[in-house]
């Protein structure tokens, strides 16, 4: 069993094909590092995943369960989650607040409208928990206005944690920040256990290189090398594409 | 304090026609609590769902249409007042059906059109709306044999109808789902990624503010004993919207502060200014430069920042000067 397989999946905007003929296979537990250049496709390819965007055809399967004409909030429930490249959190609400609407996302409470939010002290707790899994219980009721961008990048993981899900969608969440908030981000990452597969977009090739098992370069939409560390780093097209030669 | 604020206002509201006395400040009074319902009931899609309307009086409208047309044809009170909010609910999931396809700008011309409908057909389906004469009814409501007949006891019917309103939509903003609410309104995209059914989350938010700009409709019909096709017009409409946004959006005091200070310009301030509009048109300008959240978070604010400046300021920090 796969823990997230695409198969001949193909999006095109208009005339611009952005995502062509792509194929992958990541297994449970493992840790995919998706590298490309600007405009490969990559955060596309993530859409496509989520349910975002629709597939013009090709089939996506979670743990063998075809999600290809699922809507996008059914994939939550079935153990995707994601993060993103630019953070989109709920800037008024305090960190708790956030990452408690990640676990209400899940839970049928969220249809309740009679029942006090704050009341809900299980809940609340796992939110505090989660939060303290990334390092940020301290600032639980900081509003997330009043954060940094690092700490913002951890409450978009925490987030996505806070989901427990099967399947984790990092899109480049060393974004923006300083080498050691870099540093930081990855020994965070490194703590998520095995049974959470990621597979993680990144720009940062010194930082992304040591979290990746395998490594796949897409480019103008394709697959263009597949391999681990070793491989794709010595392949001759991957050096064409970042280093030019 | 919030509590014994709390006590003081229900104490003042509760006992207002006693020390009013004069029967036409109640019923300005009672004005304002059936136009704060509908601006709270507003605010639900405004406010928290971020969704600007500009149809609502179409649906306080259906509300009050369809209860006279019930009186007239002879029913009870009890089926009155089901029949007008089941009609009410009915119109704004078609309304919330047709609306929710759009987002933003096109939201609120969808409303206007549909909103626009409803004037159309209570100005021109003179059979069944009497037109532009509107329709009358010749009775109140008298529950649990109490005749709601004299101001006062129309007020009071009215207050406790508002104050379940209120107590409904604190209840509704402190819940999950007012927190699922306002979370489609600050990041639908995160919400869908994180397993929320936004469509359907804002379609139940729009069937809620419906419900109280029915509940509003009703008693703007018994007040009145009569409703024409200006209760539905687009001025209407944009009328209860300033209510919200002059009072401060996603508020629980804002939109009753709104409803507050336009019956009052209206019904008050008219018979001493003879353009009332004008300056009820200046003091939105002004609450739009000097506390663009509405009346309420600004005078909050306001009010901190005064407090601030009379608090002893602690000693400023000396800089020591660097020898040269």
């Amino acid at each position: 069993m796969t823990a997230l397989a695409l198969h001949d999946l193909n999006k095109a905007f208009g005339g611009l094909r952005v995502t062509s003929s792509v194929n992958l296979v990541v297994e449970p537990g493992e840790r995919r590092l998706i590298i490309g250049p600007n405009g490969a496709g990559k955060t596309t390819l993530f859409n496509l995943i989520t349910g975002e965007l629709r597939a013009d055809a090709g089939r996506i399967m979670l743990f063998d369960r075809d999600l290809t004409g699922i809507a996008a909030r059914r994939r939550a429930h079935l153990g995707l989650a994601r993060t993103y490249q630019i953070i989109t959190l709920f800037p008024g609400e305090t960190l708790a607040r956030n990452v408690t609407l990640s676990l209400l996302g899940l839970s049928p409470l969220r249809w309740n409208p009679f029942v006090r939010l704050k009341g809900q002290h299980g809940l609340l707790a796992r939110a505090r928990e989660t939060l303290a899994r990334v390092g940020l219980d301290h600032l639980a009721d900081r509003p997330v206005g009043q954060t940094s961008y690092g700490e913002r990048r951890r409450v978009e993981i925490a987030m996505a944690l806070a989901q427990s899900p099967k399947v984790l969608l990092l899109d480049e969440p060393f974004a923006g920040l300083s080498v050691e908030e870099r540093r930081d981000v990855l020994a965070l990452i490194g703590t998520i256990p095995r049974d959470v597969t990621i597979v993680m977009i990144e720009h940062d090739m010194d930082v992304a290189l040591e979290f990746a098992e395998r490594i796949t370069v897409l480019h103008f939409g394709q697959v263009i090398v597949e391999g681990t560390r070793a491989e794709v780093v010595q392949h001759p097209r991957t050096r064409e594409i970042y280093l030019g030669e | 304090m919030k509590r014994l604020a709390l006590a003081v206002a229900l104490v003042l509201l509760a006992s207002l026609p006693w020390w009013v006395g004069n029967s036409y400040y109640i019923n300005v009074a009672t004005q304002m609590l059936i136009y704060a319902i509908l601006a709270l009931g507003l605010n639900v899609l405004v406010g928290y769902a971020g969704l600007v309307t500009l149809g609502h009086a179409g649906l306080f409208g259906i509300a009050a249409y369809a209860g006279a047309t019930l009186v007239n044809a002879g029913h009870g009170h009890v089926v009155v007042t089901i029949g007008a909010l089941a009609a009410t609910l009915a119109v704004t999931a078609v309304f919330a059906v047709l609306a929710l396809r759009g987002t933003g700008l096109g939201f609120v011309m969808i409303t206007v059109a549909l909103g626009q409908i409803v004037w159309g057909i209570a100005y021109r389906w003179i059979s069944l709306t009497n037109g532009d004469n509107g329709v009358s009814i010749s009775a109140r409501p008298s529950p649990f044999g109490i005749s709601l007949l004299s101001a006062d006891a129309f007020y009071w019917a009215t207050l406790a109808v508002f104050l379940i309103a209120v107590a409904a939509m604190a209840i509704f903003v402190a819940s999950p789902f007012g927190a699922a609410v306002r979370g489609t309104r600050d990041q639908p995209r995160r919400m869908t990624a994180l397993g929320y059914n936004v469509w359907l989350t804002r379609f139940v938010a729009f069937l809620f503010s419906g419900f109280w700009s029915g509940v509003a409709g009703l008693l703007y019909l018994y007040y009145n004993q009569f409703v024409s096709p200006q209760a539905v017009a687009l001025s209407a409409s944009a009328e209860a919207l300033l209510m919200v946004i002059a009072g401060g959006t996603a508020t629980l005091l804002g939109p009753i502060a709104g409803a507050v200070l336009v019956i009052i310009m209206k019904y008050i301030a008219s018979a001493y200014i003879e353009r009332w509009n004008f300056v009820l048109g200046a003091i939105f300008v002004v609450i739009v430069i000097f506390m663009p959240e509405g009346l309420v978070p600004g005078s909050v604010r306001l009010w901190r920042w005064a407090i601030s400046l009379l608090r002893p300021q602690a000693p400023p920090v000396l800089r020591r000067e660097s020898g040269r």
